[in-house]
């Protein structure tokens, strides 16, 4: 569905991913790990088309999303930290999002009604905690129905209650057969959600692997673990 | 109206500088004409009025404006919609709000007092002064990301326009006094936009009388109507070519 070959992308001097090829389909649910500054966020933000890449190509479902926008339909995108306008209350953002977008299909409300943001639809962006920016985050990027999510961090500043509401969604959506993508550094909070896992370091991906693989590889029970000892192998 | 415009317009018009600069606006105009008893001498004050307040506003508040909507673009681009149309509303939004406090403000007195054809001119030209400063302010502030960098040099900008160039002609003229440079500060003037405005106005009132030789060249090309068409086209371009090197940084700009 994601295709992404020969990925590079230079901020000034500084080289921030450097030919990452990479390839996700339909139905799985990917992790992206890797240590902070690895150019987890940068990848991410180069298939929404927000980080123009200086080399490479990007196929969203066999076509090139250069010149395109409209691939932006398909993508729920959940940011690291959701930057909205101040003076903007929650209900308006919505509104206005929905008002843009024009869905044809019907919207999903299940993480508006959970998270009980209706209370709060008079709050202005500016007074809210993190937290409660990560949920209005999580809600439009769920709200669409889109056929690929891409979570940015989605559990960080989140409270137990709400962190589990949202993995409950995640796991209902995977079950849907859509592509899923979350970077994350709490592995243990991954370890019931993810089918693959993309391990990045300074700028390309150091391996790919399903977790049927890496367990069998490592001999661990735990994603973490597997991973641990991955990289002890490495210095050795 | 698509539906991002119709969003910024509401944004901006419910900001409360917007309705101050209406309000100063239309206290400035209303005066100026009940002042004076006759509509000529009204014009001419209200028109160094206009070529001094509306371009500061228009260049700083959009510059903020623009820098303060980071958040928005940033919303709106992992939405689908094109880049450049982000732009472009952010453009029209700005524009359109801008000269409607303008209208209100000037444009109402002015037809009431002036409604003439130098009166329907000068609205003209405070519209196209209006967009073209939101057109430079959309340069500067795409320039640079550091909001303080980008409102400074905005200011630069203006008082390069507003005061500094007449001193730069001015020198010039006194340099070259012996030479015959009158045709050549004809094509001076398209390289600053207030300028072109004061002229064009200038010349179609009276006084243009006392503005010696080169008042006359510049009736001779500025009083026709080709010479007409020209300095709106020259200003139209001045809204134009700044806009479209802004779009052209945008659309390659990591958010």
């Amino acid at each position: 569905m994601i295709e992404i070959s020969n990925l590079s992308k230079s901020f000034g001097k500084l080289k921030v991913l450097n030919s990452v090829n990479l390839s996700c389909k339909q139905g799985e649910c990917i992790a992206l790990i890797g240590p902070n500054g690895c150019g987890k966020t940068t990848l991410i933000k180069s298939v929404l088309g927000m980080v123009i890449p200086s080399e490479g190509h990007i196929k969203f479902k066999d076509a090139f999303i250069s010149k395109d926008f409209e691939y932006r339909k398909h993508i729920g995108y959940m940011p690291q930290i959701g930057r909205y306008p101040d003076n903007m209350t929650i209900g308006q953002i919505i509104e206005m999002i929905i008002e843009i977008r024009k869905p044809d299909q019907e919207l999903d409300e299940d993480l508006l009604h959970q998270f009980k943001l209706k209370e709060l639809f008079n709050k202005r962006m500016r007074t809210l905690s993190g937290g409660t920016t990560q949920k209005v985050s999580a809600t439009i990027a769920f709200l669409f129905n889109p056929d690929v999510l891409i979570l940015d961090e989605p559990t960080a500043g989140l409270d137990p209650l709400s962190s589990e509401i949202l993995k409950e969604k995640i796991i209902e959506e995977k079950k849907k057969g859509k592509l899923i993508l979350i970077t994350s550094h709490l592995l243990s909070e991954l370890d019931d959600l993810i089918t693959q896992i993309i391990f990045m370091q300074d700028g390309s991906v150091h391996f790919h692997k399903t977790i049927e693989d890496l367990k069998s590889s490592t001999g661990e029970e735990k994603i973490s673990k597997a991973i641990a000892s991955i990289l002890k192998q490495q210095i050795q | 109206m698509n539906r991002i415009i119709k969003f910024i317009v509401l944004d901006i018009l419910k900001n409360k500088i917007v309705l101050i600069y209406t309000l100063v606006l239309a206290i400035l105009s209303w005066s100026v004409f009940s002042l004076e008893d006759n509509s000529t001498k009204g014009l001419l004050t209200l028109l160094n009025v206009i070529l001094l307040t509306v371009p500061l506003v228009a260049i700083i508040f959009s510059t903020i404006y623009i820098y303060n909507s980071a958040e928005f673009i940033e919303l709106l681009l992992s939405q689908p919609i094109k880049r450049s149309k982000i732009w472009w509303s952010l453009f029209l939004g700005l524009s359109i709000s801008l000269l409607l406090s303008f209208f209100i403000g000037t444009g109402i007195p002015l037809l009431f007092y002036a409604p003439t054809d130098i009166g329907l001119m000068m609205l003209v030209v405070g519209f196209f002064i209006n967009a073209v400063f939101v057109a430079i302010a959309f340069l500067s502030s795409i320039s640079t990301r550091d909001k303080a960098k980008g409102i400074g040099f905005s200011i630069m900008l203006w008082l390069f326009f507003a005061l500094l160039f007449d001193g730069l002609v001015l020198f010039l003229l006194f340099q070259l006094a012996d030479y015959p440079i009158e045709k050549m500060m004809v094509g001076i003037t398209a390289f600053n936009p207030i300028d072109l405005s004061r002229i064009l106005i200038l010349l179609h009132l009276d006084v243009s009388a006392m503005m010696g030789y080169t008042g006359a060249i510049f009736k001779d090309f500025f009083g026709t109507s080709v010479g007409i068409v020209v300095a709106f086209s020259i200003l139209f371009l001045w809204i134009i070519i700044p806009f479209w090197i802004s779009l052209q940084k945008f659309k390659k700009k990591d958010l």
